[in-house]
């Protein structure tokens, strides 16, 4: 464009925007001098559902339009007062059927409609007959969406139809003066901008929006796409010239400022049903007006610099609303809506509901760990300040966020205080569960050898009440033969002895901690590969020391010394972490995966522990017998044989199921599921489905918020619901992607469509790796797992020839 | 075809097994013999093996089931539907994924083959439909399934999804009957019944029967996968009779212990065009038709070109509209001959005398459905896509791609806006299930479709049972199979979208 043509545009601009301005002054005079509107909320009932509705220049008269209904009503005080039918004629034809209705802006007389057959309407009501219909073009083939005036110029108009063109008429000709076609995509807007003059906007079908200069059909000026499926309306700010609101089908409100080069989204607002209209509030620079499509029938004024909950909300309608608009345009007051349920409402803003107002501000969260998050007004805050919510130890941090007070914003004012809690009692702590998810064993062994070793974790982490549990399941469900072979006498003694010692000996380790496993400590590497693998534990501030010593092994002292420092931060936890490394070993036992993986280097680890531990428990039995809870213990073990020897386990389901109950009550729904799993058939049939079911889910879902994978892949593997078994059966495609070009692979087998190369190729062997595949993090080559444990173990470079010093660990 | 040789292990076994291995080597069949066909030789290997194996099997006094007719199609040429996956690498790609997914490769997916592009979505739509997450357990889809299909007496998906729903771990008294089902299921025959034959009838109340039955009440949220379950199925019925699909080979009527009788071929062999003597006599009824073609081309162009001339009144329009719709119930497809469905069938569904009734028969007047008060792209899709995501969206997908799919091609004439005469398909449809468009002038779909094609249409999308293979070839008879596949799925389609719409407004309705 020219430059002197484009001054004298802009020229032109600020002379209509001078103009518009001191229009603008004159009639909110007008308005607050002779106090013109003025009103309260109503409606009237009108006889047919309406389609869309539009406002008069000075917001008197409401004029309304649907399939079977094109009425005018005045706005009165009280009341609306129907004026006018503009639906004449003893065979109302489809023409009258209205999609879209609007009211000239300029001109008082002269109404616009959008036929759903394809014509465009205009209508005179100067005109003294009956039928008030002026102007009829019919040149669009398929319904016509909407119809739009343009703000100053008298005489044009622009349509937009499901046909894909665009049409602007002048009222004086009996044709379009220009066509603009949108690529057979369906129109579902237009929208003169309220400031360019000679632009509009028009949104589409398939999600796009486009920017017109009225004075080229050829070509759109600008085109984005601005949501996903059908943008149903659009709507340019009043006085922000570079504000665009979009309405979609996908449930967004988006505001786009379109000075920039390329539009930006500016603002993004999710409603809970498709949008079908939008329109900016008058005088509110942030507000827009919304209502749905389907399903949700309120009417939302949104501020959206707060998307996520509605500044008003107007709940009259009892079907969905189909036209909003605001009764005067320097009056943010008033808002006037037709619906489906064919009426016709005025809302008063101050009638309107406020959803902040019943918003609920606090909020309260428990994170995983047992700390607690809580959120609440601040003012509820402060003067709560002087009680501690957490007597002892608690630690907490208040936290103030402040949202700058924006002065335009009408919103409620809310700051809140969030505080955390944080729980070190040991109580609230949930490592053992955890560390029992991690450490129990639930199959592939006998049931006794299971009870007794679930048993041992649970003592370890100080469970008694569980541990006792787990021994008195094994007394209860053994196979009753090898019971009673050894007669009566043996049989109490071997009862008594044997789950002593195997569940107290590591205990006692546990509590005679202190020297003994200092002086592991000091054997330095035997144990050293211990911290590196123990997962979770307390040394997580340790970590960056633990990789650098990683695969050296001498630096005992160093860890050693580390460890030592931490014991004065976490003094009461020192103990635990004893136990744990003494447990270490055991996930490997437990899951075969890990096994596999980490068999060779661990091995003989192993043999050392286990040497390490019997010692311990054969030179403690004699201690064990005084510790306290084997009173209770050997209690039971003599009441044994009051009971018949040979009871049969199904003497005990109820009692069983009442203990499971217990636990899964007091919200210990591992022990409940682990038994479970442990007692298979001897107890499933006691419980019903539905109560299965629900304590695996909980477990389950326990479980993997722990990320604790692999414990909740068990857990469904082991559970007898089909229920939860087919929870593994779902979502079991892998998707690939080609290791060269990195595309997803959409064809089945392993060579890639786009460059015809086999995917994944071990480096070592050159063939398709089609099951596990480790690749190094450094160089991202790797191969099958073998072939590169073999090759790391002569060479420490990459098999690849890359150069790369891969390590395996 | 390896498993041909293997079933040494299964020679106790009845002949069900070994239908269903020989299941496994015609579809591998089908997805081999394009890769052979590179390999020279290849193929005559696998025939020889398979003859090996089948003496084999008689020898250890084992019936070898024989397909009963060849080819997926008993109206199109087998050889011309196998011709376009070797063609297109693109089928073929698609039939792997088919295989691959559902162990099978099924008639209907190797006739859509013609289409692959539509194909694609439909099969993806179909998989998430019934084996994706979704609210109904899947035995139940499966079942939902049977119910739809059987409605239309199509014996072909019924067994289909007999196997499948016996696959994964239906009960198998539910397949006594309808009766034998839970309550649950046995209430959604009403909507069942009404949604296939006369969906206009549907109204809240039936939607709020379902959803307030106490203990055997639907929720929301499975009613509307079960309504598009049922949609899709009874429109799938239309296909498979629309383009005459046959059984699989491993279901019941797929195959026969018959030895080949004297002659050599059974009788659709011949229908099919697959026997020696081709009784596909082109050349007589191409004589007088042989303007068929252009003439509907210069009918489209004229309606184009004289559109604005001729401006027809308001009331005119409304009576094109009225008669199209009478006119359509007058398009009479055998319809007195109340045959009853076969017993094996029927025990699926309740009421077997009620079909499809022109909607403004004998003074009981529905008022018409309006398309722009509701449509799919505006209402239909929002509530779907609420209650159950992603499969609005490929339905939304799968309606478009139907109807926007061209190859701007009509028999032997390229180059050709075809958009005028699928929109009168679509439109014609929705007209006889009283769906009007206040923007489209009915007067075209008379200037375009002409009767033998409206009975087509007519018999397929109202009582698809009744389709005969004269049907299918006495209209377009210039046109060729692929074409008339198109217009198949055209039908189909616009049969769902009608039927989904029907039910959604009900739904709509209950919940406002």
């Amino acid at each position: 464009m020219c430059k002197d043509k484009f001054r004298s545009k802009y020229k032109h601009q600020q002379h209509v925007a001078l103009r518009r301005n001191m229009e603008k002054m004159s009639r909110v005079t007008t308005a607050l001098g002779s106090n013109a509107i003025s009103g309260r909320t109503m409606f009237c009932h009108l006889d047919a559902p309406a389609n869309a509705i539009s406002v008069c220049r000075d917001a008197t008269q409401v004029v309304v339009a649907g399939r079977n209904i094109f009425k005018i009503y005045a706005l009165e005080e009280e009341q609306f007062v129907e004026k006018l039918n503009l639906r004449v004629g003893r065979k109302p034809s489809l023409n009258f059927s209205c999609a879209d209705v609007m009211w000239h802006q300029m001109e008082e007389n002269l109404l616009a409609t959008a036929a759903t057959n394809g014509a465009v309407v205009t209508w005179n009501l100067g005109k003294p007959s009956r039928n008030k219909q002026d102007q009829l073009f019919t040149e669009h083939k398929r319904t016509v969406n909407k119809v739009c005036f343009h703000p100053t110029e008298v005489y044009m108009l622009l349509s937009g139809s499901q046909d894909g063109f665009m049409k602007c008429f002048d009222l004086r000709k009996k044709e379009s003066v220009s066509t603009f076609s949108g690529q057979s995509e369906s129109v579902r807007d237009v929208q003169f901008s309220m400031k360019d003059y000679f632009t509009f906007a028009a949104s589409f079908e398939n999600g796009n929006v486009q920017l017109w200069d009225i004075r080229r059909p050829d070509r759109y000026e600008r085109m984005f796409t601005a949501h996903t499926g059908p943008v149903f309306c659009c709507d340019w700010h009043p006085d922000d010239r570079g504000w665009l609101a979009t309405g979609g089908r996908d449930k967004m409100v988006k505001v786009w400022d379109m000075t920039t080069n390329r539009a930006k989204e500016i603002y993004c607002v999710q409603t809970i049903a498709s949008v079908a209209r939008v329109k900016w509030r008058p005088e509110r620079k942030f507000h827009l007006a919304t209502c749905s499509m389907m399903v949700d029938h309120n009417i939302y004024v949104w501020d959206i610099r707060r998307p996520f909950i509605p500044f008003a909300t107007f709940e009259e309608h009892k079907d969905v609303t189909t036209g909003i608009v605001w009764r005067h345009q320097h009056d943010p007051h008033f808002l006037l809506s037709g619906s489906k349920d064919s009426t016709l409402y005025q809302h008063m803003f101050k009638d309107a509901t406020r959803p902040v107002d019943k918003a609920n501000p606090e909020g309260l969260c428990f994170g995983l760990l047992g700390d607690l998050a809580f959120a609440a007004k601040e003012s509820l805050i402060t003067s709560d300040a002087n009680r501690k919510p957490f007597p002892g130890g608690d630690r907490r941090y208040p936290m103030f966020f402040f949202k700058k007070p924006d002065p335009t914003e009408q919103f409620a004012h809310v700051s809140s205080a969030l505080s955390v809690f944080e729980t070190d009692l040991d109580s609230h702590r949930m490592d053992w569960f955890v560390k029992t998810a991690q450490l129990y064993l639930l199959s592939g062994k006998p049931f006794a050898e299971l009870c007794d070793h679930n048993a041992k974790v649970a003592q370890e982490l100080k469970r008694p009440q569980v541990s006792t549990t787990w021994t008195m399941l094994r007394i209860m469900f053994s196979d009753p033969a090898n019971l009673a072979t050894p007669g009566p006498n043996h049989n109490l003694g071997k009862l008594g002895t044997l789950p002593l010692m195997n569940s107290f000996s590591l205990k006692d380790l546990g509590s005679g901690m202190g020297a003994e496993s200092r002086l592991e400590r000091s054997k330095g590497e035997s144990r050293q590969d211990n911290i590196h693998l123990e997962p979770g534990n307390s040394y997580i501030s340790n970590n960056e020391e633990n990789e650098e010593t990683e695969g050296s092994e001498g630096h005992p002292e160093y860890m050693f010394g580390d460890a030592e420092l931490d014991d004065d931060d976490l003094y009461s936890m020192e103990h635990d972490n004893q136990t744990e490394e003494q447990e270490y070993t055991l996930p490997q036992e437990a899951f075969q995966l890990r096994h596999e993986i980490v068999d060779n280097p661990s091995a003989p680890e192993h043999l050392q522990q286990d040497k390490a531990d019997s010692p311990h428990v054969s030179g403690n039995e004699a201690e064990v017998t005084c510790l306290t809870p084997i009173e209770s213990f050997s209690l039971i073990s003599i009441s044994q044989p009051l009971f018949s020897p040979h009871l049969p386990a199904s003497f005990f389901c109820p009692i069983v199921r009442e203990m499971l109950s217990y636990y899964a009550e007091q919200g210990d729904v591992q022990m409940a599921v682990s038994v479970l799993i442990v007692l298979g058939d001897r107890i499933r049939k006691e419980i019903d489905d539905l109560t299965q079911e629900h304590w695996y889910m909980s477990y389950i879902d326990l479980l993997q918020r722990f990320e604790l994978w692999n414990v909740s892949n068990e857990v469904i593997k082991l559970s007898t619901c089909s229920a939860i078994t087919c929870l593994n059966q779902t979502s079991t495609t892998l998707h690939i992607n080609c290791s060269n070009c990195k595309r997803p692979m959409s064809n089945k087998g392993w060579i890639c469509d786009r460059c015809h190369q086999c995917a994944s190729v071990c480096a070592v062997c050159h063939h398709v790796v089609k099951g596990l595949f480790v690749w190094c993090q450094g160089c991202s080559h790797g191969g099958h797992l073998e072939h590169m444990m073999n090759w790391l173990k002569s060479s420490a470079h990459c098999p690849a020839g890359c150069g790369h010093l891969c390590e395996y660990t | 075809m390896r498993h041909a040789v293997a079933p040494a292990e299964n020679v106790e076994n009845h002949s069900f097994t070994v239908t269903d291995l020989f299941k496994i080597c015609t579809h591998c069949e089908r997805l081999g013999k394009k890769v052979r066909e590179r390999r020279e030789g290849g193929r005559n290997r696998k025939k020889k093996k398979e003859k090996t194996a089948k003496r084999q099997l008689s020898d250890l006094g084992i019936r070898i089931p024989r397909p009963l007719g060849n080819g997926p199609s008993k109206f199109i040429p087998e050889k011309e539907i196998l011709q376009i996956s070797k063609v297109d690498s693109r089928t073929q790609s698609i039939f792997e994924d088919a295989f691959a997914a559902l162990g099978r490769l099924d008639n209907i997916s190797l006739v859509m083959g013609f289409h692959p592009q539509y194909l694609e979505s439909f099969l993806r739509t179909q998989h998430y439909l019934l084996q994706m997450d979704g609210p109904l357990p899947l035995h139940y889809r499966h079942y939902i399934g049977i119910m739809a299909a059987a409605r239309h007496q199509c014996s072909y998906l019924v067994n289909l999804h007999v196997n499948d729903f016996l696959q994964v771990g239906g009960d198998p008294k539910w397949l006594n009957g309808l009766f034998e089902a839970p309550q649950k299921l046995q209430q959604l025959g009403e909507l069942n019944k009404i949604l296939a034959h006369r969906p206009w009838l549907l109204t809240k109340e039936h939607i709020e029967g379902l959803l307030k039955a106490e203990e055997h009440s639907w929720s929301l949220a499975e009613l509307i996968h079960a309504v598009v379950l049922l949609t899709h199925y009874h429109s799938l019925a239309s296909f498979t009779f629309g383009c005459g699909i046959t059984p699989e080979i491993h279901c019941d009527g797929g195959h026969t212990f018959r030895p080949p009788s004297l002659s050599q071929y059974c009788v659709c062999d011949i229908a099919n065009g697959n026997g020696h003597a081709n009784h596909h006599d082109d050349l007589l009824g191409n004589q007088d038709m042989c303007g068929e073609v252009e003439v509907l081309m210069e009918r489209m162009k004229q309606l184009q070109e004289c559109r604005d001339d001729e401006e027809a009144s308001q009331e005119e329009m409304a009576t094109r509209f009225e008669r199209e719709k009478t006119e359509s119930m007058l398009v009479v497809t055998s319809e007195d001959e109340e045959s009853g469905p076969p017993r094996d069938i029927s025990r699926h569904f309740e009421d077997p005398s009620y079909g499809y009734k022109d909607f403004s028969r004998r003074g009981e007047q529905v008022p018409t459905f309006r398309a722009q008060d509701y449509s799919w792209e505006d209402h239909g899709f929002s509530l779907v896509n609420r209650l159950y995501p992603d499969v609005g969206q490929m339905l939304d997908e799968k309606f478009h791609m139907v109807y926007n799919l061209t190859y701007n091609t009509m028999a032997t004439h390229k180059d050709v806006d075809t958009s005028m005469l699928r929109r009168a398909i679509w439109n014609y449809i929705h007209c006889m299930f009283g769906i009007r468009y206040d923007d489209y002038d009915y007067g075209e779909i008379n200037q375009l479709l002409d009767r033998s094609f409206k009975i087509y249409i007519k018999t397929i999308v109202c009582s698809p049972e009744k389709t005969t293979k004269r049907m299918y070839e006495s209209f377009w008879r210039q046109f060729q199979h692929s074409e008339k596949v198109h217009v198949n799925l055209l039908l189909m389609e616009a049969r769902m979208q009608a039927e989904l719409l029907y039910a959604l407004r009900a739904i709509t309705r209950y919940m406002t």
